[in-house]
C-alpha cells in the first residue's frame, strides 16, 4: 500500500506540471478574495472608530484613513467599571468554556455511540435551547435567578451562557466522535485499556478538532451575548453588556469604537486556539 | 468525566464571585433609564451627582430592560435599586405593583417651585405622589441652514404651519433633486409621539376622542402629501441626529435629546424652532422623566438624599448645561449655555410660549398599555401612509382597536381632549 | 455495535438533561404558559391577535425567505472555503483563522459595519460615486427599494453567520482519512467526483450538525436585520421582540416565540429524517 501511495504523486507531478501552477493561482486568488470579503467591512468599522467624531459623516467617504483620533478610544477605557467589567466577562466566557465541554462532550459522545431510545427526544430539547428566543425569558428567568441567589454574579451569567453554548457542544462532538471509528477504540480494549484509557489516549487527541470548536463557540457566544448579561445583572455586568447596552444610543463614532473593540478578545481567543482545529490533519497521517 | 476542574472547585468559585456582590449597607443604587449614552452617564457620574454623601453608583438601562427588571425583583421580592429615574410612560405600568408612595418627599420640596400640573402628573393617576419630577424635555425640529434658502415666500421658520412645511420640502425636492425632510420612522424612533403630541391636536384639536373625524382624515391626507417629500430612508432613522449631520436630512423633528449632538457639533450649522401648526393650532407634548423610590427600597434614606440633590436648583442647572434636559424648578437659566443647548432652549421657549399653542399631555392611566397605545397610530401610519391604504377605512379599524383599548384601561380623557366620565370615548 | 451497558448513555447524558431542565425548561414552561393563559383560562387570545397583526404574514414571509435564501448559500459558501483552506500548507492557519474574524463580531457591530457600506452616504455609495456610476447619494436600504433591501440584508447575513458553518465543517473534515481520496484518485476520479462521492457522504453527521444549527438561528435572526432594515423588513423575532418591548405585551410575544420554536423543532425533524447517518456508512 504505501508503495502505491508513494508512486503516484511524483507521476502525477510529472504529468501535470503546468496544472497545478494554475490551480495553486486559482486557489490563490479564491483565498484573497475571501480573505478580503472578510476584512474589509471590519476595515470599516475600525475606519469609523478611528476617524474621529465627525468622519462617520462625510460625504463621499473616503477609503483611507484620515483624521485619525484615539481620544474615542481612550475615552472608552476609561470609562468607570470598564475594567471591572472586563474582568467580569473573561471570568462567564471561561465558565461557559468548562462547563459546554462538561456537559456537551459527554452527551456527543453517547449520541455518537450509542443507539438509545429517546436521544432524538434528547437532540431535540438540546435545540430547543436556541430555538427559543432568550430575550422572551427574561421575566421568568430573572425571577427564579434572585431566589436562587445567582442575580447579579458573572457565575450566574455563566450558567444562561451555557445553556445557549451546549447545542453547538452537543451536536459538535456528536459529529466528531461519529467521524472517529469505534474501531480504533474497540482496538484499545483488545490491548487492555479500560474504556475510560482508551477514551482518552484514543478518542481524545482525535476529538481536539471538535473540542477547539467547541470552546471557540462557547466563548465567542458569551463574550457577545448581551441580553442576558445586562438583565441579570445590575453591578456586575460584562464588558459587552456595559458597553453595547449603553451604546445602543451614542453618537455613531462610539458606536463604531466600542463595536470595533469588543471583537479583540474573541479573535485573541480563536487565535490561540486556532492550531487545534487542525490537531490532526486526515486519520492516515496518526 | 474527563475533567480536571472539580465540583467543589466550581462552587467554591462560584462563592467567591457571589460575594463579591455582596452590597455595603450605606450605598445607594441610582437606575435610571435616562441619560444613557456613555458621554451623559459619565457626566451624571463625576458631574451632577457630586455633593451627595455616601457611595451612590449609577446604573443605566434600557426601557425594556427596565421594566424587566422592575417586575422581577417585585416577584422575587428582592430588589437592588433605591431610586429609579425614568419617563412618565415607563413609569406609569409600575405603579402600585413597583413604587411606593412618597408623599413625604414631596411634602420636603415644596419650595422649590416645581409646578402644580407636572407634580399632578407624578401621581400616575392615584392619590398618592409616585414620582417627583425630575427634568423636562420636549420635541423640536431642526433644520440645516442650507435648507432655508428654500422657504416659501412669507414663511417664517417660527410660524410655519403643516403647508408650508410640505412645500418648503417640495421646494427642496425639486431644487436639489432630494428629499430631505425626515422622521424618525425607525423601529426605535419616536414616531407615535408625533401622532399623539403634534400632529393630532394640530389637526383635530384632540388626540383620541377625534380619532376617526373628518379632520383627522383631513389630516391624515396632509401627512401623505408630506410624506411624498419626505426622505424615504425616515422608516430607519431612530435619532435624527445621524441623518442631520450627515446631510442626508434637511429638515427633521425629533425629542431634543435626539437632536442634540447635531447642534452640540455644529450650532452654526443648524437652526432650532417649534413644529408646525395646524387648522386647530401648534400642538406639542412636554415629556418628563421623574425620580420614584421602588418598593422595598433596601435604602429609602439614600434614595431620598439623591432625590432632593438632583432637584436642587443648582443640580437642576448642571443638569441642563451638562445634559440638555431643562429643569422642572424654578429656575433661571443661564445667559452662557453651550451653543447648541442655547439653541434647543430657544425652540423650547418658542414652543412653550407659542400663542396657538396646544398641550397635549402624556398619558395618565393607561397602565402597562402604553405601548399598546403608541402601536394603535403608528399601524394607522404604516396603513394609511405606507401601504396606501383607504383613509377612512383604516381610521374605522384603528379605532375600533382604539376604544377597545380605551374601555380595557378605563382611562378618562386627558388634555387636549376634554375630561370624560369613565373611560375616554372614541367619536 | 450497541452497547449492552444500556445505562451509560443515561449517565453521559444526565447531567446536561438536569441542567437545562433547571435553567431552561422550567422558565419554557412558564413562558408558554403566558401565552396561552388570559384572565379567565386558558385561550388562543394571544396566538389570534399575533395571527391578526399588520407585520405577522410580512414577519412569517421574510423570516423563511430569509432563511431559504442564506442557509444554502452559507452551506455551499463554508463547503468551499474549508476545501481551499486544506489545501494549503503555508498559511493555513493565518487564513483559517481570518475567515473566522466574523465570529467575534456582534450583531451591533455587524449591522454598523454594513450598514456603513450600504447607507446613501456609504462607502458603497462613494465607490460608485467615484467611479462616476451614480450622481449623488443613492438609497438602498428604504422602502422603495424592497429587493435591493432584501439582497442587502441577506449578504449581511451571510458575512455575518458564515463562521458558524465553517468552523463545523472544518472540525469535520478533518477526520475523513486522506487514502479514500487519494485511492479514488488513482483510480481516476476527478475532483468534483472525489468530493461529491466520498467527501459529502463522510461529511454527512457534520453537515446535519452546520445545518441543524444555522437554520434553527436562522430562524431568529434579528439584530442585523433591524440595524439595516428599520422598520422595513419585519421577521419574526423582530416582531416577538415589539411586543415584548415596545408594547409591553409579554402573552403575544410569548405566542411569537412559540411559533419560532414549532418553525424550528419542525425544521430540525426534517434535518434529522432526511441527513440520517447510519453508523456503516462511516468509516
Amino acid at each position: 500500500m504505501t508503495a502505491i501511495t508513494t508512486e503516484r504523486p511524483q507521476a502525477g507531478k510529472n504529468r501535470s506540471m503546468t496544472l497545478p501552477a494554475a490551480r495553486r493561482f486559482l486557489l490563490w486568488t479564491g483565498i484573497v478574495v475571501l480573505l478580503a470579503w472578510v476584512l474589509v467591512p471590519i476595515y470599516f468599522v475600525a475606519l469609523g472608530a478611528f476617524g474621529g467624531r465627525l468622519g462617520v459623516f462625510r460625504w463621499p467617504k473616503s477609503i483611507w484613513p484620515s483624521n485619525l483620533a484615539i481620544e474615542p478610544m481612550m475615552q472608552f477605557l476609561t470609562i468607570e467599571g470598564v475594567f471591572n467589567a472586563l474582568v467580569n466577562s473573561l471570568i462567564a466566557a471561561g465558565l461557559t468554556v468548562l462547563f459546554s465541554i462538561a456537559l456537551g462532550a459527554p452527551a456527543g459522545y453517547a449520541l455518537a455511540r450509542y443507539t438509545f431510545r429517546g436521544q432524538n427526544a434528547y437532540r431535540l430539547l438540546v435545540l430547543l435551547t436556541r430555538a427559543f428566543p432568550l430575550a422572551i425569558l427574561a421575566l421568568p428567568l430573572t425571577v427564579s435567578f434572585i431566589r436562587l441567589g445567582l442575580y447579579d454574579t458573572p457565575f450566574g451569567v455563566s450558567l444562561i451562557h451555557t445553556v445557549l453554548a451546549l447545542p453547538f457542544a452537543a451536536l459538535v462532538t456528536q459529529s466528531l466522535f461519529m467521524g472517529i471509528p469505534r474501531e480504533y477504540e474497540e482496538a484499545a480494549w483488545v490491548f487492555g485499556c479500560t474504556r475510560l484509557q482508551a477514551f482518552m489516549r484514543v478518542v481524545l487527541p482525535l476529538a481536539l478538532p471538535g473540542l477547539a470548536a467547541t470552546a471557540i463557540f462557547a466563548f465567542v457566544i458569551s463574550w457577545n451575548e448581551v441580553f442576558a448579561a445586562s438583565i441579570l445583572t445590575v453591578r456586575e455586568r460584562t464588558l459587552t453588556a456595559y458597553l453595547l447596552r449603553i451604546l445602543a444610543e451614542s453618537p455613531l463614532h462610539y458606536r463604531f469604537a466600542g463595536g470595533f473593540i469588543l471583537i479583540i478578545p474573541s479573535v485573541l481567543f480563536i487565535f490561540a486556539v486556532r492550531r487545534y482545529l487542525f490537531a490532526v490533519w486526515g486519520i492516515a497521517s496518526k | 468525566m474527563t475533567h480536571p476542574v472539580s465540583l467543589s472547585a466550581i462552587v467554591a468559585a462560584a462563592a467567591l464571585f457571589g460575594g463579591l456582590t455582596v452590597a455595603e449597607a450605606q450605598e445607594t443604587i441610582f437606575y435610571s433609564t435616562q441619560l444613557r449614552p456613555i458621554e451623559e452617564a459619565t457626566k451624571v457620574r463625576d458631574v451632577l451627582l457630586k455633593g451627595l454623601p455616601g457611595k451612590t453608583t449609577y446604573v443605566v438601562d434600557e426601557p425594556p430592560a427596565f421594566a424587566v427588571r422592575m417586575k422581577a425583583e417585585t416577584q422575587a421580592g428582592k430588589r437592588t435599586a433605591s431610586v429609579v429615574g425614568a419617563l412618565h410612560g415607563e413609569l406609569q405600568p409600575h405603579v402600585q405593583a413597583d413604587l411606593q408612595p412618597i408623599d413625604d418627599v414631596a411634602a420636603k420640596l415644596a419650595d422649590r417651585g416645581i409646578p402644580e400640573n407636572l407634580m399632578e402628573l407624578g401621581k400616575l393617576g392615584t392619590s398618592q405622589q409616585q414620582y417627583i419630577p425630575w427634568m423636562q424635555a420636549t420635541y423640536v425640529m431642526v433644520a440645516n441652514k442650507q435648507a432655508l434658502q428654500y422657504l416659501p415666500e412669507g414663511a417664517d421658520v417660527n410660524t410655519l404651519t403643516y403647508a408650508q412645511l410640505q412645500q418648503w420640502a417640495k421646494n427642496i425636492a425639486d431644487k436639489t433633486g432630494q428629499r430631505r425632510l425626515g422622521f424618525p420612522a425607525g423601529p426605535t424612533g419616536l414616531m407615535a409621539r408625533f401622532f399623539q403630541g403634534y400632529f393630532y391636536p394640530s389637526f383635530t384639536g384632540g388626540v383620541v376622542t377625534p380619532f376617526k373625524s373628518v379632520d383627522a382624515e383631513a389630516g391624515w391626507n396632509a401627512m401623505k402629501e408630506l410624506w411624498a417629500v419626505s426622505n424615504p430612508n425616515s422608516t430607519n432613522y431612530n435619532f435624527m441626529q445621524e441623518p442631520l449631520l450627515s446631510g442626508e436630512v434637511w429638515i427633521a423633528w425629533d425629542h431634543i435629546a435626539r437632536v442634540k449632538e447635531a447642534l452640540a457639533l455644529q450650532p452654526d450649522q443648524y437652526v432650532a424652532f417649534p413644529a408646525p401648526a395646524g387648522p386647530k393650532g401648534r400642538g406639542y407634548m412636554p415629556v418628563v422623566a421623574g425620580l420614584a423610590i421602588p418598593k422595598d427600597a433596601p435604602n429609602r434614606a439614600g434614595g431620598v438624599a439623591v432625590i432632593e440633590h438632583m432637584t436642587k436648583p443648582e443640580t437642576q442647572l448642571a443638569t441642563a448645561a451638562e445634559v440638555g434636559f431643562f429643569p422642572v424648578v424654578k429656575v433661571d437659566l443661564p445667559q452662557d449655555l453651550a451653543p447648541g443647548i442655547k439653541l434647543l432652549a430657544g425652540a423650547v421657549a418658542a414652543t412653550q410660549n407659542a400663542r396657538d399653542a396646544v398641550v397635549s399631555l402624556l398619558p395618565v392611566g393607561l397602565g402597562a398599555k402604553g405601548g399598546e397605545f403608541n402601536k394603535v397610530y403608528i399601524d394607522t401610519f404604516q396603513r394609511i401612509v405606507l401601504r396606501n391604504e383607504p383613509v377612512k377605512e383604516v381610521l374605522e379599524a384603528q379605532a375600533k382597536v382604539l376604544d377597545t383599548l380605551m374601555k380595557d384601561t378605563g382611562a378618562p380623557c386627558w388634555a387636549p381632549d376634554r375630561p370624560s366620565q369613565g373611560a375616554c370615548p372614541v367619536q | 455495535m450497541p452497547a449492552r451497558a444500556s445505562w451509560i448513555p443515561y449517565a453521559l447524558i444526565a447531567p446536561s438533561v438536569v441542567f437545562l431542565g433547571v435553567l431552561f425548561i422550567v422558565p419554557l414552561v412558564q413562558t408558554v404558559w403566558l401565552s396561552v393563559a388570559t384572565g379567565d383560562g386558558i385561550s388562543l387570545e394571544n396566538y389570534q391577535r399575533m395571527a391578526g397583526d399588520l407585520n405577522f404574514s410580512l414577519a412569517v414571509r421574510n423570516t423563511f425567505l430569509l432563511t431559504l435564501v442564506v442557509v444554502p448559500v452559507q452551506v455551499a459558501l463554508a463547503l468551499a472555503m474549508a476545501t481551499m483552506v486544506t489545501k494549503l500548507d503555508k498559511g493555513r492557519d493565518l487564513v483559517l483563522w481570518v475567515l473566522t474574524i466574523p465570529l467575534g463580531i456582534s450583531d451591533l457591530a455587524a449591522g454598523l459595519a454594513w450598514l456603513s457600506l450600504l447607507q446613501n452616504t456609504g462607502y458603497l455609495n462613494s465607490a460608485l460615486y467615484a467611479l462616476g456610476l451614480i450622481s449623488g447619494p443613492t438609497g438602498w436600504l428604504s422602502q422603495e427599494t424592497p429587493w435591493a433591501l432584501f439582497f442587502s440584508i441577506a449578504m449581511a447575513e451571510i458575512w455575518r453567520a458564515t463562521a458558524i458553518v465553517l468552523v463545523i465543517l472544518i472540525a469535520g473534515l478533518q477526520l475523513i482519512p486522506k487514502e479514500f481520496s487519494e485511492a479514488a484518485e488513482i483510480f481516476g476520479a476527478r475532483p468534483w467526483t472525489r468530493f461529491r462521492r466520498i467527501t459529502l457522504p463522510l461529511l454527512k453527521p457534520s453537515l446535519q450538525s452546520a445545518l441543524i444549527l444555522r437554520t434553527v438561528l436562522a430562524f431568529e435572526v434579528f439584530a442585523v436585520v433591524y440595524a439595516l432594515g428599520g422598520r422595513n423588513f419585519p421577521v419574526l423575532a423582530g416582531e416577538a421582540y415589539v411586543w415584548q418591548n415596545d408594547n409591553q405585551n409579554y402573552g403575544v410575544a410569548a405566542a411569537y416565540a412559540v411559533l419560532i420554536m414549532t418553525i424550528s423543532l419542525a425544521a430540525t425533524a426534517v434535518y434529522l429524517r432526511v441527513l440520517r447517518t447510519r453508523p456503516e456508512q462511516l468509516p
